[in-house]
Formats: structure tokens, sequence, C-alpha cells
């Protein structure tokens, strides 16, 4: 079994590699195979890996990535990850990319989707539809008729039919895929000395980029590695982080949080690989689980509508609770409406909840980390001064 | 004579060209834009009407016998001669300035005192003109303001506190004078400082071997030329306050599409950056401008940001390309707001990072920028020119150089020393054009 | 070339239509000013897929935050308020519609013509082509508990309206929107109603495509943005499906006809507008606090807008869709469906290239809004492919909706400037 410091080197190669050398590897394997690139929120990867395709997260081009051409298509006020996405596509990074999911979790990915139409016409580009209606009878048939014309979609792209059976068997996978992940983010919840956050975002993101399949043993092999290790614990703080669900803030900042004194004990990263609350059923029609379970168990963010005020936001206090946490901090990218505008309604939530918090901005690039680590250290310390 | 002139009044300094009949540039003039632009436009103007004047002498001395070898260092120093007297003569305007500004009631207790002061102050700066416009002598820059102020306010430190009075005096009527003074053209009679300039020189370099009477035909010819102010043509960033009326102004835009295209005939893309904005402006190969796009509202990208990085680490403006030529390994810089590229700066270096490294990264960042702003106005298709004040830096110019191979592979690349002038030259010709061709 | 002759610009020009105009929106206010007596129920709701019709059947009065915040703008009230709402914790990033609103309730809920708007009875969050509109409802919500009807209008991604999403638009209607009202209002729906209205509002219609369509005479009768304005201001509102605004546009229509006949140009706030040189189509909003002299810019350059896509954001009809009383929610769905932010980019894209081609345009100039991505996040790559297709240059500006801090006059004006003198150019040289 690989070690702990091996799984993580791996994870971190694959996050560092800007030309997803790895899934173009797994492309390149057999004749036939096909690579879909999604965009942040989520979308049925299930359904993309029942008609034999890899699905592929794009969550922007991180701090690494010098952006030219993708500054050409934005304003300055507009948040980075489309203009690095953009990127990202126009140095060919892309070009082995079959077709692109984008989800509908913003005015600015949603015409990121029209942008990727027009530079790439021959290119499958998909505006992913979620409903925020919650009737099984209204937004329920609603889905499960996006999620067919994603399926044939992806048919066309294939030239094969997806099978029920196949899709059965896709989402065991990946109902694998989101218990594994939950029990590591519940490993990590008590004790996150041993698994520190940057740690578990390097776990997560390689789920973006590798099989299913591989993600599973992955998760699994580092869990089993760090819970063996002994590693020091420290006098942190616990918090939540919240906020950062779309565009990444650079893995320096991920560490920043943590050094200043604040073990994450929860976040939003990247929901797409926790985004059911439960597991997804396979004894029926794979479409209506797929679209049911959306409706009935998805997680809470600010994307969706929330049709019941009472419960608005509470989902934030309930982890800190269930988390054992002492404060939630809100790391939101710069210009990131869904969070920005939502953010004032979790605050008084959890101010009704006695639960500090504290904000600040980032964005993918962020270079300077001091005051994001004064902020957050001052922030640990005043939750110890008040506890 | 017929003079055509194009005055560009930019953020930091306004520029003015001359262009007679022939579409020859005969003279070009600059000073700093100062908050009043109807000065910074006269002065600008009058800068290059005494270059033309300069250029027409040239003229007037090709195939003097006397001057055969020496006729570039006769001209230098002639010009260097003439600028002390204009020194001098601005000087004099100061101090008449500061003595009627100190005769308000609250200097009554220390005026005799303070006009001593300023009397022994200006002598002093009057003598110290002669080594600052000595030969060989380099001054730190070519404006008034510049030059005496620095001195002004540590000579009459030392003075005022040697004389027992609070330097606080001598502070607030120089406040308020070099403000005048600055936005008063120089007025003085243009003839008697070319001819005292020249007895100087002449006295000043036996070596040359040149009397002022061998010359002296010469300058007054050159002096004596009547230059008519056909037509002028105003540009540049404060358009919308130029003190032309509306006919004699052109876009920006336009001047340096055209400018550029007179330089560089076969220019198709002009980059243009200078302190508060970032142009690319493409022209056909008429010099017609068929696209361009600037800057959006951020300030990252323009002039400004290096002033910025420059006040944030204690520097001069033109001290940071040649420092960041230094670098053997640029740092990445993230932040291409301005304002955090101060904070990201202070944290590399906090973290040890080489100064050279961070300053050529800062140079790749601003020209990043423009990088951007080059695409959206359709790319680079063949001679590409680079103007304005930063086109002056060698780091941003290296780092251009770069970008543009990696992303348009080799196109030529032009750039003038004299390329702050770009906007001034095309608007010079719009003054030919609507007289010459109207 | 003489100078238009102008009035003093103190004295601004105004037309029966336009005088018409103003009372209508007044007439609104003064009827929301007035509730604590009339007893009517209050809906708020926004302008791009708004159910005017519908909400009529229940005898409720509309409030519309969008108008309130364009009108704090145009009085310049709204940078106050703005800032109130940062103070309050909303971000100087997030769009200032949503802070002018919420300012403008912290500070009491004084209107933009000084009578109180009341608090909603119904919230109807019609959630068409701008994703701010969740939040801005949810946070509206937040504060006063109120009951909120959810209507999903599915982007049109793929650049048509396929059946699933009319059915599924209408189907959020019966099961959703209508309950909802009802409940609310206590008034039963009833669907004759709902065609007598949807009847009105295709008359309305008619009139006011022809309305738009009048800019492609030369000269063009009317500025098809900063007119288009004030066209746009009843039919997008608590008056579509009335028969007030079938009156106003037939007066309008009327008085265009006169114009045509005359071969007058567009009245401007300095009177009319002679000497067209330059016909411009236009993306994005406009900026609301500074819109005289923006607009003056424009005008002062005899430059005329002959097409724009903001006066379709609130109903793209120039394409022939219609309310249509005999499939009345389906219509209903369609309208939603239909609005310009619903567009994907390609489409909107293919909007512009044909009002350059269709109403014979000099060029695009794009007023990106700092505060709207719905429009904003993806325009640059609008401008190229237009170029590209039409051949006609573009320029680009940047300003805001309602925040007087994001309105750069020398800015906005310089580059209009170049814009202009550069079409003037190349046409000189020929090319």
């Amino acid at each position: 079994m690989a070690t702990r410091e091996e799984i993580v080197d791996r994870c971190q190669e694959l996050y560092d590699d800007l030309n997803f050398t790895s899934a173009r590897a797994w492309k390149d394997a057999e004749a036939g195979r096909h690579v879909i690139g999604f965009m942040p929120m989520y979308v049925p990867r299930e359904i993309i890996h029942a008609a034999g395709m890899l699905p592929l997260g794009i969550l922007g081009g991180g701090d690494q990535l010098e952006v030219i051409q993708g500054d050409a298509y934005y304003q300055s006020y507009i948040c980075r990850i489309p203009r690095s996405t953009i990127e990202l596509l126009l140095t060919e990074r892309l070009n082995f990319v079959d077709g692109m999911l984008f989800p509908s979790i913003c005015d600015v990915i949603r015409n990121l989707s029209g942008m990727w139409k027009l530079l790439r016409p021959d290119v499958y580009a998909h505006y992913f539809d979620v409903p925020q209606n919650y009737l099984r009878d209204v937004g329920g048939e609603f889905y499960i008729h996006e999620l067919n014309v994603l399926k044939e979609g992806l048919e066309k792209i294939s030239g094969r039919k997806v099978t029920d059976e196949a899709l059965k068997n896709s989402i065991t996978l990946y109902n694998e895929n989101r218990k594994l992940t939950r029990e590591l983010y519940k490993f990590r919840a008590e004790k996150p000395w041993l698994a520190p956050s940057s740690e578990i975002y390097l776990i997560n993101r390689a789920g973006m980029l590798i099989p299913v399949e591989d993600h599973n043993v992955l998760i699994r092999d580092y869990i089993n590695a760090a819970r063996e290790e002994d590693r020091p614990k420290r006098d942190n703080s616990r918090v939540v982080l919240s906020g950062s669900f779309c565009e990444q803030p650079p893995l320096n900042l991920i560490k920043s949080i943590e050094m200043a004194g604040c073990y994450v004990v929860d976040d939003d990263y990247m929901l797409v690989n926790r985004w059911f609350t439960k597991e997804v059923p396979t004894d029926c029609d794979p479409m209506e689980a797929l679209s049911y379970t959306f409706l009935e168990a998805s997680v809470k963010m600010p994307s969706c509508f929330e049709p019941n005020e009472d419960i608005k936001g509470q989902f934030l206090v309930d982890t800190v609770r269930e988390n054992g946490a002492e404060g939630v901090i809100f790391a939101a990218a710069s210009f990131c409406d869904p969070a920005l505008l939502e953010r004032p309604i979790l605050q008084d939530v959890l101010n009704l909840a006695e639960i500090p918090h504290v904000s600040f901005k980032y964005s993918e690039n962020t270079g300077q980390m001091q005051p994001i680590r004064e902020q957050a250290g001052t922030f640990a310390d005043s939750i110890k001064l008040w506890s | 004579m017929k003079c055509f002139i194009g005055i560009d009044l930019g953020s930091t300094t306004t520029k003015a060209v001359v262009m007679n009949e022939e579409r020859e540039i005969i003279g070009r003039g600059i000073t700093n834009s100062r908050s009043n632009y109807d000065t910074a436009s006269a002065v600008a103007k009058q800068e290059a009407m005494i270059d033309t004047r300069f250029t027409l002498l040239r003229n007037n001395l090709d195939g003097n016998e006397k001057l055969r070898n020496n006729q570039d260092v006769f001209l230098n120093d002639l010009e260097r001669n003439f600028r002390r007297e204009q020194f001098v003569e601005q000087l004099d305007d100061l101090q008449t300035t500061c003595l009627r500004n100190a005769e308000g009631d609250r200097f009554d207790d220390v005026r005799s005192t303070l006009t001593e002061v300023l009397a022994g102050v200006f002598d002093k700066l009057r003598h110290e003109s002669l080594a600052l416009y000595a030969k060989g002598a380099t001054r730190k820059s070519d404006f008034f303001r510049d030059i005496a102020g620095g001195r002004f306010l540590t000579l009459s430190e030392e003075t005022s506190r040697e004389a027992g009075i609070n330097y606080d005096f001598a502070l607030n009527v120089y406040d308020k004078s070099i403000i005048e003074v600055e936005n008063r053209p120089p007025a003085g009679n243009l003839e008697k400082k070319f001819l005292d300039g020249l007895r100087h020189l002449t006295e000043e370099s036996p070596e040359l071997g040149i009397t002022f009477e061998d010359v002296q035909d010469p300058v007054t010819r050159a002096l004596a030329v009547e230059l008519e102010e056909t037509f002028v043509v105003g540009t540049g960033y404060g358009r919308v306050r130029l003190p032309f009326p509306k006919e004699h102004i052109r876009s920006e835009i336009l001047c340096h599409g055209l400018g550029a295209h007179m330089m560089y005939p076969r220019t198709r893309t002009v980059l243009d950056i200078g302190g508060q904005d970032t142009k690319s402006i493409q022209v056909d190969r008429n010099g017609v401008v068929d696209n361009f796009q600037m800057n959006d509202r951020c300030a990252a990208g323009c002039g400004r940001y290096l002033g910025y990085i420059a006040d944030e680490m204690n520097m001069g403006l033109h001290e940071l390309g040649p420092i960041a030529m230094k670098s053997t390994k640029a740092v990445k810089i993230n932040s291409t707001c301005t304002v955090f590229a101060g904070a990201e700066l202070r944290d590399r270096l906090a973290l040890g990072e080489k100064r050279e490294d961070i300053l050529a990264g800062l140079h790749r960042s601003i020209i990043l920028r423009a990088m951007s702003i080059i695409a959206r106005s359709g790319g680079i298709s063949d001679q590409f020119t680079f103007t304005g004040g930063v086109a002056k830096n060698e780091a941003a110019v290296k780092a251009l150089r770069e970008l543009v191979k990696e992303n348009y592979g080799d196109v030529t690349i032009n750039i003038d020393p004299d390329s702050i002038y770009t906007g001034a030259l095309g608007g010079s010709e719009f003054a030919r054009r609507a007289v010459m061709e109207a | 070339m003489s100078a238009p002759i102008r009035k003093p610009s103190t004295d601004v020009q105004k037309d029966a239509s336009m005088a018409k105009q103003k009372a209508m929106i007044d007439s609104n206010f003064d009827r929301l000013g007035n509730v604590k007596n009339s007893g009517e129920k209050v809906s708020y709701t926004f302008v791009p897929g708004n159910l005017n019709e519908l909400v009529m059947c229940f005898d409720m009065v509309g409030n519309y935050p969008e108008i309130n915040a364009i009108q704090n703008g145009l009085r310049k009230t709204s940078g106050g308020m703005i800032m109130e709402a940062e103070k309050w914790g909303h971000s100087e990033d997030v769009c200032t519609y949503v802070k002018a609103d919420i300012g403008m309730m912290r500070k009491g809920n004084i209107g933009p013509t000084g009578q109180p708007i009341p608090e909603p009875d119904i919230l109807m969050l019609s959630y068409t082509g701008c994703y701010t509109f969740l939040k801005w409802f949810e946070l509206l919500r937040h504060d006063y508990k109120c009951e909120t009807a959810m209507l999903h209008v599915p982007y049109t991604g793929d650049g048509v309206i396929t059946k699933s999403m009319i059915d599924y638009v209408v189907k959020q209607l019966k099961e959703e929107v209508i309950p909802k009202y009802e409940k609310v209002s206590g008034v039963k729906f009833d669907i004759d109603r709902l065609r007598q209205n949807l009847a009105y509002s295709a008359q309305a219609e008619d009139d006011f495509v022809w309305v738009l369509e009048s800019a492609k005479n030369k000269p063009s009768p009317i500025d098809a943005y900063f007119g288009g304005i004030y066209y746009i201001g009843p039919i997008f509102t608590a008056f579509r499906g009335t028969d007030l605004a079938v009156d106003y546009y037939k007066t309008l229509r009327t008085e265009i006809e006169e114009r045509i006949r005359k071969g007058q140009g567009p009245i401007t706030p300095e009177g009319e507008m002679k000497n067209e040189k330059y016909r411009i189509v236009t993306e994005g909003p406009p900026n609301y606090t500074s819109m005289r002299e923006f607009w003056k810019m424009f005008y002062d350059e005899g430059a005329v807008v002959v097409a724009s896509t903001y006066t379709k954001v609130g109903g793209t009809y120039d394409f022939g869709f219609r309310h249509d009383p005999s499939r009345p929610l389906e219509s209903l769905a369609e309208y939603c469906l239909n609005c310009y932010t619903n567009r994907n980019l390609p489409e909107r894209t293919r909007m512009l290239e044909s009002y350059i081609n269709n109403y014979e345009a000099d060029g695009l100039l794009i007023n990106s809004i700092k505060s709207c991505n719905s429009f904003a996040a993806g325009e640059l790559m609008m401008m190229r492919e237009v170029e590209k297709r039409t051949g006609k240059p573009a320029a680009f500006v940047e300003t805001d909706l309602v925040d007087p801090r994001y309105f750069s006059a020398a800015n906005v004006k310089n580059r209009l400037e170049s814009y202009f003198q550069m079409i003037d150019q190349k046409r000189r040289a020929g090319v």
C-alpha cells in the first residue's frame, strides 16, 4: 500500500499539471474513449461515466497559470475562474476534451457556455440546468428531461447507447465515492491534525481528474494510511469554511488558514463529490433516481433556491454543531455573486445562533497570504477568548 | 513660415510637435502637465517653438566652415546655455513671486529676515545654476519645479535656521509661489536668452575656437524668421478640458495611430502605455484607425502602476527598469490589481525574494495586461509599434518582446526613443492636412 | 457644419407621449403609496419575466424594485442607498440594483417619488435570465418573511425554447404561482380575465414593435436606447396588459409617424437632434445616474442609437413573439423564456448582427455594466464576433447602472469621441 506521502505527492502532481496529462493518458489508452469537462457545482457524473467517458472537473487555472488571452475576454469586475478557463481552452490545454458542461451556478459560468459555443463550434458545449422547483411532477419531470438531453448528447459523441444497467453501475460507484468522501470529511473533523485540509483538498481535487474507480481506492488508502500516523496535535480553533464552491482558493491559502491556527472541519470546496446527502437508489429507474435525489437530498448552497424560509441558512449552523466547530470563515472569490449575495443572510443566521464568523475574499491566484493569515489568526485567537 | 502644431496633453506630460509644409518635424517640446492645461499647452508649444529655432539655426549653420567638426557640440552647448538663461529667468520670477507672497500680515514679524533668507537662497541657486548647467553635468529632470524645488527646500532650511526663523515661512511662500511660476509660461525675451547663452558659451568654451561674431549672424537670422502658428490640433487624455475649440481637437486614438504610421509606415498595431491609460490601436496601411481598445476602469497595466510600485519601494520611477534588468528569474506576480500588487510586493520581500526579481515580475505583469488589451483589439498581424512613457523603460520593453514573441511569433517591433511624441506628431499632421488638404 | 439649434438645457423638451408615460409611472407609485387606504395587496416582481397580466387577475398592485432603483438613480439618490446596504454587510462587488433596493428599505422604504413603498404580500421571484434575482428576493424574504412564489424559467442554453421548458414553466404557474396568488389575494383565478389582459398586451406590443422599428428610417425619428428607455416603461412594468398601455403606444406611434413625415430626428433633452451622423447599435443597460450626460455625449456628436438590446430585456417582441390570449399560460411561459438575457450568447450575437445589418448601423457600442454579469460576462466575445461578421467597428465603455462611483465621464467621453471620430475617419478614407 502506498504511504500517505506517496498518495499526497501523486495528488499534488495531478493538481499541478495544467496539461491534464493523466486524463489525456486515460483517453489515449483505448480507442474510442472520450473526456467530458465540467465546471463547478454539480453535474451527474454517473451519466458521463455510464457513457464510458471520463468526467473531468475543470476548476480554473489556479495560481500558476499566466492569463493573457482570458483577460481579453473579461472585464476586471468579473471573477477569475472563467478567464483562466478560457486561457486553458485557447492555449490548447483542453484540446483533448470532447465536451464541456456548464452547470447553472451563476450568470458568468452560464454565459461561458455560449462563449464555448462561439469559440469552439465543433465541440459539444452544454449548459446543464438543474431545477429550482423541487416538486417531483414539476421540477422533477423537467430535470429528468434535462438528464435525458445530456445522455443523448453524450450518446451522439460516443455513438453508443447508455443502458440503464450501466447507469445503475455508475450510480453505485459514485455512491461509494460520495460515501468515502463523507468518511474522509468525518475523519478530518474527528482528527484534523492527522488530516490537514491541504491534503484532504488534494485528495478531492484528484477525484476531479482520475476515474472514480481509482479515486475510491485512493481515498480509502489515504484514510488508512493517515489514521495510522502519529502527527502533532496543535491547539487550533475549529472552523467551518463557507463560500468557496466555485473558484478555488490557491493551495497556499488553504495551508495558510491552518497555519494561522484554524482546523477546518468542514468546507464547501467542489461540492460535486458530496452533493447528495444520501445514496442514490439503484432499485428504480436511474434517471428518476438521480432526479428525485437531486430534489430531495442535495446539499444546500447559494445557487439553489431555498423554498423554505424557516430553514434558510440552517445547514451552516447544523454543520458547525455536528462537526464541533467554533466559528465560520466566509471565504468567497472576489466578484462571486452567489457567495457574496448569500453571505449577509448566512451571517444573520449565524448571529442568531451566536456563532462567530469572519469574512474575506480571494481569487484563485491570490498572491499575498499575510492579510489572510492575520485575519484567520486573529479569528482563531478571538474564538479561544470567547469560549 | 507656416507651422503646423500638434499638442498632446497627457496625464503626466504635455508634448508638442511642430511640422512644416514639407511634412518635416522641425520642433518638439515637452513639459509636465500640472493642474493647468492651458499653461501646459502653452509651455509645450513654446518649447517646441524654441526647438524649431534650434532646427532653423542648425540649417543655417550647415556648411559653416568654422563649425565643420563641432556643429553638434556647439548646438548642444548653446542649448545648454540657453536653458541656463531660462532657468535663471524663472529663478528671478520665483524670487519676485516669493517676496510678493510674503507681504501678508502673518509675515510682519519676520519679513525682513525672510527677505534676507530668500535673497541668500536665490543667490546661491543662481550661483549653483552654473554648475547645474556646466558642460557634462546631468540634471535629474528638465522641468523647473523638479530642478529648483529640492535645492530651494534644502537651502532655505539651512538659511532659515542660521537666521533664526522658522523654516515654515520659507516653505509656505515657496509652496504658493512655485504654483504661480509654474503656471506662467516663461515670458522673457527669447532673442536675449539666445544671445546671452551664446555669449556665455563662447567664454566658457574657448577650445571650440568660435567667437560670438562667428555665429551671431546665423543665430540672428534663425531668430528673425517669423514662425506662424498656422493650425494647432490638440489631443490627449485631458481632451475633455482641452483649451482648444472643437474643430481643433482630434481623438488621441486617431493621433496615435497616425503618428505611429508616420514613424513606421508599415505599422499595423500600436500599443501605447501612458500614465493613465493603455491603448491598443489597429491601423491600416494609410494610418487610418481600424479598431482600438483601451484598458478598463482598472489602472493595472498603465504607467501609474509602475509609479505606485516606485512609491511603495521608495524609489524613483526611472530606477525601476534598470534594477529589474538585473533579474535572472522573474517572480510571478499574481495581483493584477494595483493596490494589491503593493501588498504582494511587501509579502514577497518579506519572504526574501530579490528586489530585482520582484520588479522584473511586476514589469511582466504590466505587459501581460497590455497583451490582453492587444488581444481585445484584434492581436498583432504585422509590424508592431510600442509608444508612450513606458516604452522608455527597458525592463518593460524586454517583457514585451518576450511576450509578443510567445504569442505572435517573430514580428517587427518598432520602438522610437522619441515615441512619447507620437500623439503630438499625429496631431501636427492632422493640423497640416486641415490647412494643406482642406 | 452648423451646430444643431437647441433650446437652453434647463428647458427639457417633452412631447405628449412622454407626459403620458410619466403620468402612468407616477400613478403606480401613487397606488403603491396609497395601499394603506385602498387595502390593495402588493406584489413585488422583476422586469424580465414579469407576469403583469397574471398579477392583475388577482387585483394586486405591482412593485418593481428594479424600477425603484432606476428612478432613484435618475434622481441621484441611489448612491447613498448603495452605501447604506454596504454598511449592512453587502459586498462592493455585487449588483447595485440589489443594494439600492436594500438600502432604500433600510432607510425607511420611501420610494423615488417620496411616497412610501409598502411591504410585499408576495414576492414573485421570476427567475428569468438573471441569477441575482434569486438572491435578491431571498434577501427580501429574509427581511419580510412573506410568501414567495418561485418561477424557474430555464435558460435557453442551446439557443432554443423546447416543449419541456414551456411545460415546466406552465406547470409552475399552475401549481406554484397561481395557488399562492389565490391564497394571498383571496381572489379566484379567472382565465378569461387573463385572456383579456393578454389581448391588450398583444395590441400594445404591435405598436411597440412598430415604434422600435421606426429607427430603420433615415434619419431615425427615435433614439432606441436613451429614448427607448422611456418607451419601454409602460410595457415592461405595471401596465402591460392594460388598455392604458394600448393607448400610450398608439399615441407614441402617431407622434413618431408625424416625425417621420417631417423627416425629423429624435427628441433629446435639448430638443430635436439634427444632422444624424452616426447610427449605432447598443448592447447593455444604460447608466442611470448620469444618463443626461451620457446621452449628451451621443447627440452632441450627431450619434443616434437605432437599435438596442436593453429594450428587449423585459421581453423580445421584434422577432415575432406576441402574448396570445388563445394560449394564455403557454404564451406567458414563452414570453419569459424569450427575454433577452435568457438567450444564450450565440443568439444574442445573432440579434446584434441582425440589428447592425437591418438598421444600417455604423457600428456597435457596448456599455458594459459592472453590476450585471448576466449582460456583461461574454460581451467582449460578442463584440469580436459582431465585428468579424459585420465588418463594422465596435467600441467598449464601462459604467454601472445606479452606482455613481462607476461613472467616469471623462473616460467614457474620451472613448466615445475616439470611436465616432474613427468611424468618421474610416468613412473619409472610403474604408
